[in-house]
């Protein structure tokens, strides 16, 4: 670990009682959703963490508890830091309270975990699906999702396969 | 003949004024096939007038699933998709995410290998700020830009096509190392170029830089102050010339770019005109970077002795036993990354190009998220929009340099 993040490692272990794993000298930190929020007004205000890099999660299915890891990297300009927060979710109604208040970046960022995750973001101005479309059903980003293949189409059986084929409809 | 579905205003109701429910303001859709957008993304304007109240982005068109994509194949072929993320900076797409694999499985690659990755993804920097230079100019009726600016990147694509054999979707760095060395003829390709693109970027600053049309439609148009551009997350030339100081391949330097001599260019008035003055300094210092690594350039190895990831060369196959148990482990089940998750990011035209990478002990990816600039940095129009005439729209749409594939992924 960077002598620079010990402190701050330090501090929000102390105050959360958040665990740490590192690989390849990047710090990980396991904090809870309900601690989130105050964690990442703490970084931005007192560790200068002004730039949220990334928003976004992990799904480990099958396994339910916690199926979902949330992952914030953030980065310190004034420092030259970072430090990734993950943020376990279990699979049943999975939900984060808004980083919106923090980072204004995390707008747009939560819409995509909606979206593409359907976890549901607490507290959120504008949930609404952003890459999808908005009648879409299913999160494509969940690992029980299906990837979806086409059936490719020879001379032999173009016909047969072209009935059950989803076109648009005109 | 489906039934088009009539948009109430009910569903937009928490993102436009309210003067936009008494019918006082008009609500128009920009777009997804306007040519000033830069592909297919639609603005939804509330506008008073010519002036926008408010500017609701809709992105999506373009989404192609890359991400769940190369999850479903493995480390070596999941590459492939990372050309058709942002395909104006392909070279940029591969190099971050090689070097996210090599950092994942901690893999070594050859100086020579290095030295090649930083020249070609400079070029594609110079290739790409060439496009938005020629678009943007194309945008505030500079019609002649456009045409200068595409004879140079042909150039460019030319050395791409020489030692990829690929003009746009090179996939030509691979992890530990680059697909394979360059033909004798690159050297002197590259050497025509370093020659030639001075005196062009003094040619493009002649035709814009001191036009008082271009500066009467750049100059206090679209400020972005250092504060919202940081809350918003906006990184790369965008942030530079809003004064901040932050260019990854200064502060956090990747494929020995510590031993080349350049400088970040920033400006501190953060609108229009100093992001397009910051990309055409940008041009001049890429082209510092290609010439000195090119003159380091050394000879040797271009890919990783570790037979475990890399293949071995053909030549080997015939006569090695080994070599052939390894090739065909490769190609058939592909190279196994631990359990573990990192986060890898590159400077790319248009920003912090991040890549998190998650393995789960097999030869696929458990999850690859790109943090891809574009997005970010089209998250702040809504922002930084409010009260410029529609026309003023167009030229800081045109000053963020947004790739739609970058942002719908």
């Amino acid at each position: 670990m960077d002598k620079k993040l010990e402190p701050v490692v330090k501090n929000i272990q102390e105050k959360f009682g958040a665990t740490y794993e590192e690989f390849r000298d990047e710090v990980h930190l396991f904090l809870k959703p309900e601690q989130i929020v105050e964690a990442l007004t703490i970084l931005r205000d007192e560790f200068n963490f002004e730039l949220l890099s990334a928003l976004t999660a992990t799904d480990y299915w099958p396994q339910e508890t916690p199926r979902f890891h949330v992952i914030y990297q953030l980065t310190s300009l004034e420092k030259n830091l970072s430090v990734q927060i993950r943020v376990p979710v279990n699979g049943d109604s999975p939900k984060v309270p808004t980083a919106t208040g923090v980072y204004a970046v995390a707008n747009w960022r939560e819409r995509e975990l909606l979206d593409m995750f359907g976890i549901e973001i607490e507290g959120h101005p504008d949930p609404r699906r952003i890459l999808m479309p908005e009648d879409h059903v299913g999160h494509p980003l969940r690992k029980d999702f299906p990837l979806g293949y086409e059936e490719p189409q020879f001379t032999f059986n173009f016909d047969e396969i072209d009935l059950r084929k989803p076109y648009a409809k005109e | 003949m489906s039934q088009i579905e009539e948009v109430s205003i009910e569903k937009f109701k928490h993102l436009v004024s309210a003067r936009a429910l008494t019918g006082e303001t008009m609500l128009l859709n920009m777009g997804p096939q306007h040519p000033s957008t830069h592909g297919v993304l639609r603005l939804l304007l509330e506008l008073d007038g010519e002036i926008v109240v408010n500017c609701i982005p809709d992105i999506g068109y373009l989404h192609t699933g890359i991400e769940k994509n190369m999850e479903a194949k493995t480390y070596q072929k999941a590459e492939v998709m990372t050309d058709r993320l942002d395909y104006m900076n392909t070279m940029g797409n591969n190099l971050a995410y090689v070097m996210a694999v090599e950092k994942l499985v901690d893999l070594d690659v050859p100086v020579r290998a290095q030295g090649l990755r930083v020249i070609l993804t400079e070029l594609q920097r110079i290739a790409s700020h060439l496009v938005w230079l020629g678009t943007s100019g194309l945008d505030l009726a500079a019609m002649s830009m456009f045409l200068y600016c595409f004879r140079e990147r042909e150039q460019i694509l030319d050395i791409f096509e020489l030692v990829s054999g690929q003009r746009m979707m090179t996939t030509y760095f691979r992890p530990g190392g680059v697909w394979r060395d360059v033909p004798v003829e690159f050297e002197k390709a590259v050497r025509d170029f370093i020659k030639i693109f001075p005196k062009r970027i003094d040619e493009y600053e002649s035709l814009l830089t001191k036009n008082p049309l271009f500066i009467d439609r750049m100059v206090d148009i679209g400020y972005l102050s250092k504060e919202v551009a940081l809350q918003y997350g906006v990184t790369g030339p965008m942030l530079r010339a809003s004064g901040v100081d932050w260019d990854l391949r200064k502060v956090r330097p990747y494929c020995g770019y510590e031993q080349y001599d350049f400088n970040v260019p920033t400006r501190t008035e953060g609108d229009t005109y100093a992001r397009y003055l910051v990309r055409i300094d940008e041009l001049r210092e890429s082209l510092k970077i290609v010439e000195q690594a090119l003159n380091k350039l050394p000879l040797g190895p271009v890919r990783s002795e570790n037979r475990k990831f890399v293949p071995p060369p053909r030549s080997e196959i015939g006569v090695s036993m080994e070599a052939l148990i390894h090739h065909f482990k490769l190609w058939t089940e592909g190279f196994p990354a631990p359990k573990a998750s990192i986060y890898s990011a590159v400077e790319s035209p248009r920003g912090e190009l991040g890549l998190m990478l998650e393995g789960d002990g097999g030869p696929k990816p458990l999850r690859v998220h790109l943090r891809t600039p574009s997005f970010d940095n089209l998250s702040v129009l809504s922002q930084i929009v409010k009260g410029h005439l529609v026309a003023d729209l167009v030229a800081i749409l045109a000053s963020i340099d947004i790739v739609l594939g970058d942002i719908d992924r």
